[in-house]
């Protein structure tokens, strides 16, 4: 598979579908928050945020997070990773947390999201929504909101396009010949 | 990034901003309920202590227990060096029990480098000599941005005894580093000769120079390092270089005070003008935590073959 995978406007429907998916499964936003992994996962959580307050009339509050600190590759690169804001400006204990990412690959990123986001509270529950799961799973971490499967080779660069951040939205998949 | 943070001379302007950027997510890890992430977990730091410190040794074992290093406290007194073993099998001792970062202080300048030829930790300058003071710098230039947003063109007086002043010698490459205009004060004999050549100006007459002023930089009389012939007393140090109430009255109102600690109040700073709203005296103690936990970060989280 190579080119777009995702055009702008199924980015929008993607969306739209995760936003009442989560409203179904959460029973409504009573106690439910967006947690962003940055960078990108953070402009989907917003978009999400927008949605749903389209759909129900209610705002559900945004944070973003970053996760280096909680990498399990730190030392193993030429330069330390680069280090992204962390801004959660509510407490996340008893919460349900939906975190949002745009790609799921490995798990790892998710691995870590976890342990940052317990080491800020205990919340009641912890989802997960992706814009696009792409397999090649290394750990036993799974999406409960799945945007679009897109099948790829494991060497494939599969790049999220956002609006806020690229100019356009959509989901490129290069690289990798079979 | 360099390997090892010896001196403000070592750092580029694109450096520095790294470094500022990075230890800003570590100011928001301070301010958690837990106030700890993983990143350096397994990782050895050993405080390296010949000279006596409070702050600096406590602010280095804060950061780097924040990013979960093992940290190994080592002082002069009741140890090998108190029984006459050489800095060099100190510091062969240490890198055989496996230290990744060294953070040395010493009175002698230049003691960190030559760590650097012995060992192959990562060495951190926690103050050498009369020579440097590299984290204390980039703790100020970090303090000095998150107030006024910028260092490029802030007007910095630094006034004191800047021959004996590591501080000063730091903060005055750093600022000069990041396009800001230094001006030393202080007695003619307490100005190094070779200031000029630093790319700062210096003056006298403290007075003439508050007016103008985003930052007034106050440094410690080192009671220790003074012999008679710098001034003739305290009290009269402090009635010209002081920085007083009255003095404040001349600096523009959203000015900063500023002073490394430990502060002799009553010499060069009066009490009252120490607990000013303006006095960020406080906030230095607290940035230096997140700078040095920036440093630690950059320093042990890339690779080391890479980075030599």
């Amino acid at each position: 598979m190579n080119g777009t995978v995702m055009e702008a406007e199924d980015v929008r429907r993607a969306l739209t579908r995760i936003a009442h998916e989560i409203l179904e499964r959460d029973k409504g936003v009573a106690d439910v928050v967006l947690v962003g992994i940055a960078d990108r996962g953070d402009d989907l959580a917003r978009r999400l945020s927008a949605e749903i307050d389209r759909i129900e009339g209610a705002e559900l509050p945004v944070g973003v997070l970053d996760i280096t600190f909680y990498r399990d590759d730190i030392g193993m690169r030429a330069e330390a990773p680069e280090v992204h804001e962390t801004r959660i400006p509510f407490d996340v204990s008893g919460k349900t947390v939906v975190l949002v990412d745009d790609v799921l690959f490995t798990g790892r990123t998710i691995r870590s999201a976890m342990d940052a986001l317990i080491d800020l509270g205990r919340p009641r529950k912890i989802q997960l929504a992706v814009l696009v799961d792409r397999g090649h799973r290394e750990l036993p971490i799974r999406a409960d909101f799945v945007g679009k499967n897109v099948p790829t080779n494991r060497a494939d660069d599969v790049r999220v396009l956002i609006a806020e951040v690229d100019g356009q939205d959509g989901v490129v998949v290069e690289g990798a010949r079979r | 990034m360099n390997e090892h943070v010896l001196s403000m001379h070592d750092l580029s302007a694109e450096d520095v901003t790294r470094i500022l950027d990075t230890a800003e997510s570590f100011r928001e890890v301070g301010t958690r309920v837990i106030k700890k992430v993983p990143a350096l977990r397994g990782r050895t730091v050993v405080n390296f202590f010949l000279e006596n410190s409070t702050r600096t040794r406590i602010s280095f074992e804060l950061a780097a227990k924040r990013l979960s290093a093992d940290v190994i406290n080592f002082s002069a007194s009741g140890s090998s060096v108190a029984k006459g073993e050489s800095l060099k099998d100190t510091a062969l001792t240490l890198q055989a029990m496996g230290a990744d970062a060294i953070v040395i202080r010493h009175s002698s300048s230049g003691s960190p480098l030559q760590l650097t030829k012995w060992v192959d930790a990562h060495v951190l300058n926690a103050g050498d000599g009369t020579h440097e003071h590299p984290t204390q710098a980039l703790l100020d230039l970090y303090t000095m941005r998150e107030k006024l947003h910028r260092l490029e063109g802030l007007r910095v007086a630094i006034v004191g005894d800047v021959l004996h002043s590591r501080v000063a010698r730091s903060l005055s490459f750093g600022l000069v580093q990041m396009g800001a205009d230094v001006t030393l004060v202080g007695p003619p004999t307490l100005i190094p000769p070779d200031a000029p050549a630093w790319g700062v100006h210096v003056s006298y007459d403290i007075d003439g120079v508050l007016p103008k002023l985003d930052v007034c930089y106050m440094l410690r009389v080192q009671k220790e390092r003074q012999r008679l012939e710098y001034f003739p007393s305290v009290r009269e140090y402090a009635r010209f270089f002081g920085l007083t109430r009255a003095r404040v009255g001349l600096m523009p109102d959203e000015a900063l005070i500023m002073h490394p600690g430990p502060m002799n109040r009553g010499v060069e700073i009066d009490s009252d003008v120490a607990d000013l709203p303006s006095s960020v005296i406080e906030e230095q103690v607290t940035n230096g935590i997140a700078i040095r936990m920036a440093l630690l970060y950059l320093l042990l989280g890339a690779t080391k073959e890479e980075a030599s």
